[in-house]
This record gives structure tokens, C-alpha cells and sequence, in this order.
């Protein structure tokens, strides 16, 4: 294998072990097929009464039994310990659990225990926890705030329960860059492990924003989908002339990052490397890119920069596209990166059919991404029925292709004007 | 068994999420019962609810069994 730019003479970072609950249930495979399939996991939001609200549709994590790909949570937080999480963190824990467990990567030393680390961020976290708390001390019963509401509501704790859980001592982090995390959460713990603070990371992202805050605050910021609340799967439709905002998921993508040679000695299986990842900042406005949306393409820019690529390397790219008005903006940004070669390029926002996961997000769409390298299948752009404009990329409306893909970018861009973006090769 | 000591017992179960079995008056909840400290403050409210008293924190920190918890809520229940 040739090693390139991020990773010449450096120590490399692949990817051995992968974990996911979304919309579309608890599982890689299980997702995955759905994906490809061109199923969605939309529907009226059940979890509270939204019918107050504009938006009333989201993505929520079906219950069920766990081997129809349903959420049982006691099968995977015991109960005692349930009420000291956000929901956030019980979905980290169960896509930490899968990840970790595809891995097969299991510590017995205190040196190698040392030498694992865990970089799991969110967009928000305990969103919900905060909101009842509130209600408590506004009911003047402050004196009755549990004791676990802090640790219960803080972003870091999916990192900090994962370590716990398994044992792993090495740097316990964690990002917290709205819509970007999942990508920076990647992006940053495989630098951790080229720079030998760790030779194995869980990284990714974990979000629960489907709450009354949660969908009442991103109402008031103009953000979510509201026209179609009795078609909730048409809801999410990426560049289309339709889209009126994205709509909310939840969920956790989790990756077992790490390095090269120990992935190796080990025999473990490798999904892909970590080649290239760039970051940028808009410096323009608190929610909307800047025109061109330039902050994105520099993000893209720099992350094949860092991988010594050029855009006719790479076949895939997931975009950010979360069927608002910025999904033309990214399109501008990558026509411009990819010129001659975008008419080679596809392009998809598998957020049609999952919804926006805030900051899990960006490490779903990194493991999507990766499957379309393994299995050579760029997954579907749902509700592209009219494109608002029209493009040279193929964005793979309504079907899933098959095409050759060996080399993938996944975006991710956040409130606040940041802007992630990953490079992935197959092995 | 009184009906206060049923009372905690049962609370003690649920939040501990432990045997009834080993819900002993003499069990510490630290010690036998797998709490940690967070676990007992949540306890006692849990108990200040239960049983419409105030335990002051100095009480609460003295309450460290089964046993103890059922005395002190007897006691103020009795006053």
C-alpha cells in the first residue's frame, strides 16, 4: 500500500472497528442495507407532544427488540445506571459497545490500556436532562436536583463512561463543534495517534436533540423542515427545489481508530486509512456560510492538501447537505474544488434519509462512507426529484450506484462557521 | 418490619437496582450495596421525598446502612 501525504513518514491510522444507531436502527450492516435500499427512518415525532410546534417530524431511534434492530436500552446500560445518563450517552454507549466489539480490540495490559483513548463529542448533549432540571429548580425544589445531573447533561461523560466501561486510559477527550464534531472528533484523534499520544482511539459523535428544546429552539432559528409534516419521509430532500430545512435525527456513529502496524501485528481487519482531514472557520456569520461557501471548500481544500491529493483521486464525497438553502453553497464549493473532474465525481447527502444527527452526523456519514469504499456502492440522495439547480455531479437521486470508489471526502460544517472534512481510502 | 422499614427497603431495590435479598438492616450502602457517594445523596433525597422529611446534610452523611436510614426517618416521624 502507498502511503501518502498526512501519513508519509508518519505513523498511519486506519480504521478497525465501527458502530452505529440512527434512524434506521441499531447495527453497520442494518443501517447500511436500509441505506442502500433507499428506506428512510422518518416519522411524526413520538418521544413528546410536538403538535404545538411547526416542525413536527424527526428521526428518531426506533424501540424494539435488539435483533429486529430496535432499542432496548437494558440491554446495553444496566437500568440502575440509566437515570444517571442523558440519552445521549446511552446512544453513545450503544454504538461505543458495537465499535469497540467489531474491533475485537481488547486490552489485557495496563500499558496497552494506557495506550487506548477514547474522542467522543456532541453538538448539544444532555439537552433534555438540562430541561427538566430547569423545571425542578424553577419549581423552587432546587434542593431536589439529583446528584447526577451534571455528569448526566456534560458532553465529555460518552467518553468518559466508554473508558470506564472497557478499562482504556489513554487521552480522554472529546469535541464539541456543533454539526462538526463527528468529523472533527476523527479528524483530530487519528492526529492524536500520528503523534503517538495513543496508539488505539474511539472516536465519534453521539446526539439526542429530539426534545422540546431541541426542536423548539432549531424552529425559532429557522432551521428545520415544517411543510411536511404529514409526509415526514419526503421531509428531508437535499438540494431539491421543495427542501424547506432539514429535519433532526438522533443517533451516535462511533470508529475504533488506530495505528497502522499495531492494527497489523494484531491481525485485526481494516476497513480504511485516514488520509486526509482539513478544518477551517467562515469568520462571517453565527449560522449561515458565506457565499461560495468558501470556509467549506478551504476545509476541503486543506484536507487534500494533507492527504497529497488531487480531486481526481477521490470518487465519493458525502456531503453536509441537510436540505437547506446552504445545500446549493456546498455544491458551489465542490464544483469549484473539483472542476474538470466533478463529472466524475457522485455525490450524495445520506441525510435523506437519516436526518441531520447534529454531532453524531459527521461519524455516521465517515462509516457510510466507508462501506460505499468496501462494498463499492454510493448510497442515494432521497426526494431529489428537481434538482434547484442542476450540477455535472452525479448526486445519485432516489437509487443507490454502483461505482467504483476507492477514495471518499465526508463534510461536516457547524454552527459557528466551522467546517470539517475527512479523507478516507480503502486498504 | 414496619411499614417505614418496607418503605426503604423498597426505595433502596429500585435505586440501587440491588437483591431485596441483601437489603439487610445492617447492609452498608456503600460497603455491600455497590453505591458510590453520589449514589447515597440521591438516596436520602429519594427518602426525603418518600417520607415528606428533611434530613440536614450532617444527618445525611451519618446515615450509612440500612438500619441507620430507617432510625432516623422513625425517629423524625415519631417526634
Amino acid at each position: 500500500m502507498q502511503s501518502t501525504g498526512l501519513t508519509s513518514g508518519q505513523r498511519r491510522v486506519v480504521v478497525t472497528g465501527m458502530g452505529i444507531v440512527s434512524p434506521l436502527g441499531l447495527g453497520v450492516e442494518r443501517n447500511w442495507s436500509r441505506l442502500v435500499a433507499g428506506e428512510n427512518g422518518f416519522g411524526r415525532i413520538s418521544s413528546f407532544d410536538a403538535s404545538d410546534l411547526p416542525a413536527q417530524v424527526a428521526g428518531e431511534v426506533p424501540a424494539g427488540p435488539t435483533e429486529s434492530g430496535g432499542l432496548t436500552l437494558s440491554d446495553w446500560v444496566p437500568v440502575k445506571d440509566q437515570k444517571k445518563m442523558d440519552r445521549f450517552i446511552h446512544l453513545g454507549l450503544v454504538a461505543a459497545t458495537e465499535a469497540v466489539e467489531d474491533s475485537g480490540w481488547k486490552p489485557e495490559s495496563e500499558e496497552d490500556r494506557c495506550r487506548t483513548g477514547v474522542m467522543i463529542g456532541a453538538g448539544i448533549g444532555g439537552l433534555q436532562t438540562i430541561y427538566e432540571a430547569s423545571v425542578t429548580v424553577k419549581e423552587g425544589r432546587a434542593r431536589r436536583l439529583s446528584p447526577f445531573f451534571i455528569p448526566s447533561a456534560l458532553i465529555n461523560l460518552v467518553s468518559g463512561h466508554v473508558s470506564i466501561k472497557y478499562g482504556f486510559k489513554g487521552p480522554n477527550h472529546s469535541v464539541v463543534t456543533a454539526c462538526a464534531t463527528g468529523v472533527h472528533a476523527i479528524g483530530d484523534a487519528a492526529r492524536m495517534i500520528m503523534l503517538g499520544d495513543a496508539d488505539v482511539m474511539v472516536a465519534g459523535g453521539a446526539e439526542a436533540a429530539v426534545c422540546p428544546l431541541g426542536i423548539a429552539g432549531f424552529c425559532s432559528a429557522k432551521a428545520l423542515s415544517t411543510h411536511f409534516n404529514d409526509t415526514p419521509e419526503k421531509a428531508s430532500r437535499p438540494w431539491d427545489r421543495d427542501r424547506d430545512g432539514f429535519v433532526m435525527g438522533e443517533g451516535a456513529g462511533i470508529v475504533v481508530l488506530e495505528e497502522y502496524e499495531h492494527a497489523k501485528a494484531r491481525g485485526a481487519k481494516i476497513y480504511a486509512e485516514v488520509i486526509g482531514y482539513g478544518m477551517s472557520g467562515d469568520a462571517h456569520h453565527i449560522t449561515a456560510p458565506a457565499a461560495g461557501h468558501e470556509g467549506a471548500f478551504r476545509a476541503m481544500q486543506n484536507a487534500m492538501r494533507s492527504a497529497g491529493l488531487t480531486p481526481a483521486d477521490i470518487q465519493y464525497v458525502n456531503a453536509h447537505g441537510t436540505s437547506t438553502m446552504a445545500d446549493d453553497l456546498e455544491l458551489d464549493a465542490v464544483e469549484r474544488l473539483f472542476g474538470d473532474d466533478a463529472r466524475n465525481l457522485a455525490m450524495s447527502s445520506t441525510k435523506s434519509a437519516t436526518g441531520h444527527l447534529l454531532g453524531a452526523a459527521g461519524a455516521v456519514e465517515a462509516i457510510y462512507s466507508i462501506l460505499a469504499i468496501r462494498d463499492n456502492v454510493a448510497p442515494p440522495t432521497l426526494n431529489l426529484d428537481n434538482p434547484s439547480r442542476e450540477s455535472v455531479i452525479d448526486r445519485i437521486a432516489h437509487t443507490a450506484q454502483e461505482r467504483r470508489i476507492d477514495t471518499i471526502l465526508s463534510n461536516s460544517f457547524g454552527f459557528g462557521g466551522t467546517n470539517a472534512s475527512v479523507i478516507l481510502r480503502g486498504v | 418490619m414496619s411499614e417505614i422499614a418496607d418503605k426503604v427497603k423498597k426505595i433502596v431495590v429500585e435505586h440501587l437496582g440491588v437483591d431485596e435479598s441483601k437489603v439487610t438492616p445492617d447492609a452498608s450502602f456503600i460497603d455491600d450495596l455497590g453505591a458510590d457517594s453520589l449514589d447515597t445523596v440521591e438516596l436520602v433525597m429519594a427518602f426525603e421525598e418518600a417520607f415528606s422529611v428533611e434530613i440536614p446534610e450532617d444527618a445525611a452523611e451519618k446515615i450509612t446502612t440500612v438500619k441507620d436510614a430507617i432510625d432516623y426517618i422513625e425517629k423524625q416521624k415519631a417526634a
